[in-house]
């Protein structure tokens, strides 16, 4: 029994980064109709800098305390990744408002690509070692092994997630923001400064990224210029799952992916009897993906797409 | 023309000129990296490609760098010597391309050294990529000498041009089953493979071993080249209570496996192979890499006859320590050179029997082929991490 606590401790960890990434991607689906594929770059190159920072700042020999490293080390991170995504929005997205649907699809790839790329070309092509910052020493919880890292993962997830809730909910700027998602043009004839409010977006989803992408980092001690393609594919995944445009979607979305994924290659082995091994996991978490879709096209809240008038 | 369609016209011919600039600027740039050892051949002196191919991109590019390293050292070497042979002054020249470790990439790239029609091959690095590649030298009668493909399907091929310079996985396992029944007690064993032609080869011979030696296989799991979190399979293994855990695959994953297995409490040994004994697994794995054993085909560096001069000669001219295999693909390069030399000529359908029958010194060692293509005597050598570095145990073989 303690097993199946561990992995869904283990599905926790990994649902709740996959849920703070999904928000990115839902966000600007809700408003925009337009697949950010460039998102899962931004969360990386979040990793990337973060990892950057921390280094010089060993590298320089200060003996500041690590928690101010840290602490420096994403601040940086989520402003350049704001920066980052505000530029995207602003160069490859806003030109291409009116046109068909397929253009913004195509150049997000492009950025995604063209992020990747200048990636590489900065940090090189080897995996890096993420320094390590919080103590590694497993806690013990009814039989499961849990690390102060994870907890602190899924704690700061759940705090953005709720910040983001209150923010949409409860303020201006949130209010203009779900009038945007609701219809644009309307919401404009409103008052609402549409552009300032798509920029709002971007840029909050942006800062959600670099925090989850520091996070995986630390989580797994390695830092690549390729780790936000497959992180991004299973976010957007997640945020479908749950109904994209939906802000609740996105982040149930994203719990169940993780849970599914840990659970699935976890027990698909001994529930095939071996004729599955656990390779399947991604197997076993898009299936899953396909059945839900099957069944209830919109997702499992239901999706918001902004009417287009 | 109508008005209409002189902007598409115009925006045509912009776009293929821009094409064509950008087509022969890609060209002039790849001709320059292909240079090798730099200037212009004189008008005595004839140019001579070698080939190597290895991943330069992705997880491993480290050790697909220092393969190609050692290609290049043992090519600057003999350039520098001024190489003659069959009365030629000869030149030679590197063409390495990236096959990403991507098997699919491996056979692109393999078609296009024979394309270019280089006198030999020294690839590729995984033998995921070596064995598809295998069939398109073979098919163009080109040799091919592997510095670190170590499964047993690449020689069993029947292939007169496939050769390997150490030790093959039919021999790892072997060491390392045995290993692990005999050295460590280990009676309840769980395997992890990467799926991998190299790391599911592995792991089959080593499962093959460890059954023979009394040992009880409790679960075989599975992964792939590009996973980071192994969290769900080593908990479902922590359940089955193991005593050793054998990954066979390479040290970009094992470093972060290592750290997860810390992180859940499991307490089983770690044993893997030669893709974990790296430099790369320690930064990776950390302090977390401690206590874990790993076997590497052939002896330790300093060990080797050259070895010790070879390392300083490679950080000398790379700034950087030798990764993995580097030495033996130096060892490659210069076997193939002194068949070249041999037989007198670089034509490949001339000097692939020298090479066959050849005898060279290596830093490594002695290196001869057996008929199949396997290195002669190879021996492996097993290490565990002790204070944060590679602490050689014992030689199994050799000789």
């Amino acid at each position: 029994m303690d097993i199946f606590l561990q992995q869904v401790l283990n599905g926790l960890v990994l649902g709740s980064v996959y849920a703070l990434v999904a928000l990115g991607y839902t966000m600007v689906y809700g408003i925009l109709g337009l697949i950010n594929f460039a998102h899962g770059e931004v969360v990386m190159i979040g990793a990337m800098v973060a990892l950057t920072v921390m280094n010089a700042m060993a590298g320089m020999g200060t003996a500041l305390p690590p928690q101010i490293v840290l602490a420096a080390a994403v601040v940086t991170a989520i402003g350049v990744c704001m920066a980052l995504s505000f530029s995207i929005e602003r160069v490859a997205y806003r030109p291409l408002r009116r046109a068909p649907r397929l253009a913004p699809l195509i150049t997000a790839i492009g950025v995604s690509i063209l992020l990747q790329n200048l990636a590489m070309l900065i940090w090189g092509r080897q995996y890096h070692t993420f320094p390590r910052i919080v103590s590694a020493t497993p806690h013990n919880i009814g039989g499961a092994s849990i690390t102060d890292l994870q907890i602190i993962i899924i704690a700061v997830c759940a705090a953005i997630m709720t910040g983001l809730l209150l923010l949409v909910h409860y303020t201006r700027l949130g209010r203009a923001m779900r009038a945007t998602a609701e219809n644009p043009t309307v919401a404009g004839l409103m008052g609402v400064n549409i552009n300032r409010i798509i920029s709002a977006t971007f840029v909050i989803g942006a800062a959600m990224g670099a925090v989850a992408g520091v996070l995986v980092a630390a989580n797994y001690s390695i830092a690549h210029y390729s780790m936000g393609f497959t992180l991004g594919l299973k976010a957007f995944t997640a945020a479908v799952l749950g109904g994209i445009g939906n802000l609740g979607g996105a982040m149930l979305g994203g719990l169940l992916l993780g849970l599914i994924e840990s659970i699935g290659a976890g027990y698909v082995g001994d529930l095939t009897g071996g004729f599955l091994g656990s390779h399947y996991q991604d197997v076993f978490a898009f299936l899953v993906l396909v059945l839900v879709l099957v069944l209830r096209p919109t997702g499992l809240l239901g999706e918001r797409v902004a009417e287009r008038a | 023309m109508e008005i209409r369609y002189r902007g598409l016209m115009r925006g045509t011919i912009v776009a293929v000129s821009t094409f064509a600039l950008a087509a022969m600027l890609s060209a002039c740039g790849k001709k320059e990296d292909q240079s090798g050892a730099g200037g212009t051949a004189s008008a005595i002196e004839r140019v001579v490609k070698i080939g190597h191919a290895g991943p330069l991109t992705g997880p491993i590019a480290h050790l697909g760098k220092d393969n190609e390293n050692g290609v290049k050292l043992a090519l600057e070497e003999a350039n520098a010597a001024g190489t003659v042979i069959g009365g030629e002054k000869i030149r030679f020249e590197m063409i390495s391309e990236d096959d990403e470790a991507n098997p699919q990439k491996g056979t692109v790239v393999a078609q296009k050294l024979v394309d270019a029609k280089v006198a030999g091959v020294i690839g590729h690095l995984n033998s995921g990529t070596t064995i598809p590649a295998s069939k398109l030298y073979h098919d163009a009668g080109l040799p091919q000498v592997s510095p670190s493909a170590t499964n047993v399907d690449y020689t069993n091929q029947g292939f007169k041009t496939a050769f390997r310079v150490m030790a093959n996985d039919a021999q790892q396992g072997k060491v390392l089953g045995e290993y692990a029944v005999k050295k460590l007690g280990a009676k309840k064993i769980a395997v992890i493979d990467d799926r991998s032609a190299y790391g599911k080869g592995l792991a089959d011979q080593f499962e093959m071993a460890a059954k023979a030696g009394g040992a009880q296989i409790i679960t075989r799991e599975f992964t792939d080249t590009t996973k980071t979190d192994f969290t769900a399979i080593l908990t479902s293994i922590k359940g089955k209570q193991p005593d050793l855990l054998f990954y066979g695959g390479m040290d970009s994953q094992a470093g972060p496996m290592m750290k997860q297995i810390k992180n859940l409490g499991l307490k089983a040994t770690y044993l893997a192979g030669d893709g974990v004994q790296t430099a790369q697994f320690l930064t990776l794995a950390g302090p977390e890499g401690e206590t874990a054993y790993a076997s590497s085909p052939g002896v330790p560096l300093d060990q080797m006859p050259g070895g010790k001069a070879f390392a300083e000669k490679y950080q000398k001219m790379f700034n950087q320590p030798i990764q993995l295999y580097a030495p033996y693909a130096y060892d490659a390069m210069n076997t193939m050179i002194a068949a070249m030399k041999k037989a007198g000529s670089v034509d490949p359908a001339k000097y692939l029997p020298e090479l066959a029958g050849i005898e060279h010194q290596g830093v490594t060692g002695m290196i001869r082929f057996d008929q199949k293509g396997d290195i002669k005597g190879g021996s492996i050598s097993l290490y565990q991490v002790k204070g944060s570095t590679w602490g050689y145990l014992e030689t199994v073989g050799g000789g």
